[in-house]
């Protein structure tokens, strides 16, 4: 049952080839058993799970629900979980259990789904390895001896060692598609503001997306459907109606127009990664689509502005986190100061402390202009380039990160290079688009992913445009050896 | 050295919505600590601010109080600082983008001379929580309550010159608030809160000299002997040809003195940046418009209409149309009554000085305006006199009925039948031959003051119901 897909499973629920506790009994059994070597969850939720499965099984029986009753599904540990510890993988939430759910949760409950557990991250969803959290690394499925990606590695990982059929992460500069490619599964980041942020733990509030992650376009479909809406409790989500995304899969890709953004195969791409990509390009135009190269000028300037407005965006969102009313607290405060100092110092880890550090210096008076201000105009050009290339194309194409999974540990005595990770993704962040990745091959025996990038609010055509691929494909149902007994 | 006092004031006003400015929670006052907190006031994890339309027209409205530019868009920004009551490490407010530009307004001072004090912006933001340092074994108790409660946060120009002049300002504001309907404008439940910056400069001078701002001053009471002792403290380090230090203080009524507050004022780096979780506010003409249409008259306009319409002096104009509620008060009773000026008099020195006596607010007056205005009535038609109208109108405010109903059941109607009040002359006259002998060989001159006697003396006979222009003229008939 592990292998088949969310529409799959969705349609042996129907057909009573198994019930929802079945299914739910037999994806809790695999994390008991599997894992220990991938730890991928943060929090299993057995009880609630079990509970939920049984519901579904009635709302089933009685031959009704949707196209989510009674699929498992595990939520990144971001989402605020009523009644469940909700830790952004930080140890100053190591205790914080949210007496409210997420939007993104709520939604999912109300459709029906059963939620497994809570999934392993980087710490306050920065990193991009999955090597800052509080509850120790991630292992990538594929080598366990490499990084699943980040930040939203456990839910990657889950997902493609068939731990949950499917999950939800977060993205802020590449948190879904980065440990989507690492991983080989297929990962949507929404354009920003089509899915609520009520309830998922901010890092950048004005970057910040969740979406979801699962082993296809279509399942991504499934769960982008339940997700995506208004939410007149999130000033920045948009009152933009939503698509039908499943009906939308069956469009063909003649006349498409892929934009290949030339800045996108340069330096920096590894050699074989960039030879998959191209190949998967190949596939696109066998399928009808032309291939035209764009110029995204200003590309050059994603890391940089990135690394000033998100770091100072989360300086301020979390300060919110100062021992005061709920979360990790010091040990005996001897007055303000220390409960400060010393709940932050010791509640915070290594990389969350490094960006508050350099978001409260890009704020500081006499800086401000100089950093926040001038990346705010670079964003602009950025969004610019996009438009203007979205004159020429339908869809830009690209590698979603420079090369495959690395080892762990490898990059973590230099932030920059874990930071250039992201150099591919960053960009679509900052102009607030849609972007997907979807599995293109591997390198090594490790999966690559093809980056998808479409117009604000185009998830639709970008589901198509990956599902028709994955249709001419197998990429995608590749799966890591595992193991387990069932 | 003659000094020239320059002070601007900053007023916090605590709008009248009925939830907080970015949450559902109520805004009541006096609730149990933290029981009108929510998550997002709690500043929980995932929470998101979503702005209370209310706050924005209420903020627009005061904009068109005072003739200014409604921003017609309008940006929020975080100001960053630690505080434990403050929940979410930043106070979400408005800085370079306010929703009130420059604008201006008219004061009236005692004398009823009036000022124009020109306004250089008004924002919105929210309220921060309160922190309660005693009965907490020496820990501090957070209330979140107040936390997220809209603030319109008024800046003045720098125009107010003297103690007077800002006690006028902030009654005009007060004034002006309350009857826009905005605030309560309550000094003593916080609703209105004021720091006053102050310094002084040689006169004649055009350059500001170094400032103390004064915080939380929530009186006019306080603002004014702030102000006082503030003047003297800067006025006696410039004389002895010291320099005031740019700093924060606070006031102590019981002490009645300012000391410093925070030493680093200057050093606070709030790191303002445009708030990521909130739109910029985009509002149009035909929003501001419509709003327009809805203002009722505003005190200065009020002010200046009474002592056109009904012939005031501008004091007493100002004072009858200080609220809303008074003003319509005063104009009901001209309504009843016919006489503006009679009125005027009534309300001021009677109705006000009662209320006060009582400790009341008007709406909690027991005597209406058409009743006073009855009572006045018929004093204008000679049915009592002034005097008897006072006893008349305490037991209108004991609750006994109305003037004519008071009138009829204690028989206080003057008497002005021209027999009875003869007779009493008469009785008078023949009871006090000494007096007689005496006014009748005085000169003209002092029988003027010799026939006073004689009236006091039928007053008293008539318990003061006697008609006094009818018992005059018969008493100089008869004696002459």
């Amino acid at each position: 049952m592990h292998d088949l897909s969310v529409t799959q499973l969705a349609q042996g629920l129907r057909d009573k080839r198994f019930s929802s506790a079945e299914l739910t009994r037999a994806f809790l059994q695999r994390i008991a058993e599997l894992d220990g070597q991938y730890n991928s969850y943060i929090s299993v939720d057995e009880a609630g799970a079990l509970a939920a499965a049984a519901a579904a099984d009635t709302t089933l029986a009685r031959g009704e629900g949707g196209p989510l009753t009674g699929i498992p599904l595990a939520h990144k540990d971001i989402f605020c979980t009523d009644g469940l510890r909700t830790s952004c993988a930080s140890k100053m939430l190591d205790n914080f259990v949210p007496p409210y759910d997420a939007t993104v949760v709520r939604k999912f409950r109300a459709a029906g789904a059963v939620m497994l557990g809570k999934t392993n991250m980087d710490e306050f969803a920065m990193g991009s390895s999955n090597e800052t959290s509080f509850y120790g690394a991630v292992k990538n499925p594929w080598d366990l001896e490499r990084v699943p990606g980040g930040s939203s590695g456990g839910s990657a990982a889950a997902v493609a060692a068939g731990l949950a059929p499917a999950a939800t992460g977060t993205d802020t500069g590449g948190s879904i598609r980065q440990p989507a490619a690492l991983c080989g599964i297929t990962g949507l980041k929404p354009t920003y503001g089509r899915v609520s942020r009520l309830g998922m733990i901010a890092f950048a509030s004005s970057l910040d997306q969740g979406g979801p992650m699962a082993r296809s376009a279509e399942d991504c479909a499934v769960l982008l459907g339940a997700m995506a809406g208004h939410d007149p409790l999130d000033s920045t989500s948009a009152d933009v109606p939503v698509d039908d995304y499943l009906a939308g899969l069956g469009e063909p890709l003649a006349g498409l127009r892929i934009g290949l953004p030339r800045q996108y195969f340069g330096d920096g791409l590894d050699a074989a990664t960039g030879e998959c990509v191209r190949a998967a390009l190949g596939e696109f135009e066998a399928l009808g689509a032309t291939l035209v190269d764009v110029d995204l000028p200003n590309t050059g300037l994603s890391i940089p502005a990135y690394y000033v407005i998100a770091p100072a965006e989360a300086s301020t969102n979390l300060s919110r986190f100062d021992g005061v009313r709920y979360g990790y607290r010091c040990a005996e405060p001897v007055d303000l100061h220390d409960l400060y100092t010393r709940t932050r110092g010791e509640g915070f880890g290594e990389e969350v402390k490094r960006r508050i550090l350099v978001g409260t210096y890009a704020l500081s008076a006499g800086y401000y202009d100089a950093y926040y201000k001038k990346a705010q105009q670079a964003r602009r050009l950025i969004a610019r380039d996009f438009d203007a290339a979205f004159q020429q194309v339908d869809i830009i194409a690209g590698p979603t990160a420079p090369g495959p999974a690395f080892r762990l540990g490898e990059k973590n005595d230099d932030p920059v290079a874990m930071y250039l990770e992201d150099v591919y993704t960053l960009a679509v962040n900052l102009a607030g688009l849609p972007g997907m990745s979807v599995p293109a091959g591997f390198v090594d025996g490790l999966p690559v992913g093809l980056q998808l990038v479409g117009r604000h609010f185009a998830e639709a055509r970008l589901l198509n445009v990956a599902h028709q691929f994955q249709q001419a494909t197998d990429w995608h149902t590749r799966r890591a050896a595992t193991g387990g007994s069932n | 050295m003659q000094w020239e006092t320059v002070i601007g004031l900053e007023v916090h006003l605590q709008l009248a919505t009925a939830s907080k400015i970015f949450s559902g929670s109520p805004t009541t006052f006096g609730a149990e600590p933290n029981t009108q907190a929510s998550a997002v006031d709690l500043a929980m994890p995932g929470m998101l601010p979503v702005l209370n339309e209310q706050a924005v027209r209420y903020a627009v409205m005061f904009g068109l109080g005072i003739d200014a530019e409604i921003g017609l868009r309008s940006v929020f920004d975080r100001k960053n600082y630690f505080y434990p009551d403050l929940p979410k490490g930043y106070q979400i407010s408005q800085f370079a983008e306010p929703i009130v530009g420059r604008g201006h307004f008219e004061i009236q001072l005692e004398d009823g001379s009036t000022r124009q004090i020109g306004i250089t912006r008004a924002h919105l933001e929210e309220d921060a929580g309160k922190s309660l340092h005693e009965d907490f074994h020496g820990m501090s108790g957070i209330d979140l309550n107040r936390a997220g409660t809209p603030l319109l946060e008024i800046v003045s120009e720098p125009d107010i010159r003297s103690a007077e002049e800002a006690v006028a300002y902030l009654k005009a504001l007060h004034s002006l608030v309350t009857y826009l309907g905005i605030s309560d404008g309550n000094m003593a439940e916080g609703s209105m809160r004021c720091d006053v910056n102050i310094s002084l400069r040689p006169r004649g001078h055009e350059e500001f000299g170094t400032r103390a701002e004064i915080k939380n001053v929530n009186s006019f009471r306080f603002v004014e002997k702030a102000i006082r002792h503030e003047i003297e403290r800067q006025s006696d380090i410039l004389e002895d040809g010291g320099k005031v230090v740019q700093e924060t203080r606070l006031y102590d009524p019981d002490k009645d003195e300012t000391r410093p507050m925070r030493s680093k004022e200057v050093a606070n780096d709030y790191r303002y940046f445009p708030e990521p979780d909130l739109l910029p506010v985009i509002i149009d003409t035909s929003y501001v418009e419509a709003i327009r249409e809805t203002l009722p008259e505003l005190p200065t306009a009020k002010r200046h209409r009474f002592a056109e319409q009904y012939g005031l002096s501008a004091y007493d104009a100002g004072v009858l149309a200080d609220s809303r509620a008074l003003g319509d008060y005063y104009e009901a009773a001209v309504a009843a009554c016919g006489d503006a000026k009679i009125a005027a008099n009534w309300v001021q020195v009677e109705l006000l000085g009662q209320l006060n006596r009582s400790d009341l607010e008007l709406g909690d007056c027991p005597v209406s305006a058409p009743d006073l205005g009855g009572l006045i009535a018929r004093i204008l038609d000679n049915s009592i006199s002034g005097k008897i109208a006072k006893q008349v109108f305490e037991a209108m405010w004991a609750g006994e009925g109305t003037a004519d109903e008071i009138i009829a059941a204690k028989g206080l109607k003057q008497v002005s039948d021209s027999g009875a009040l003869e007779a009493m002359v008469d009785e008078v006259i023949a009871a006090n031959p000494g007096q007689v002998e005496q006014y009748r060989a005085a000169d003209e001159g002092k029988r003027k003051k010799l026939i006073g006697f004689f009236v006091g003396q039928i007053m008293k006979a008539s318990k003061g119901q006697a008609n006094p222009q009818m018992v005059n003229s018969l008493l100089a008939e008869k004696l002459d």
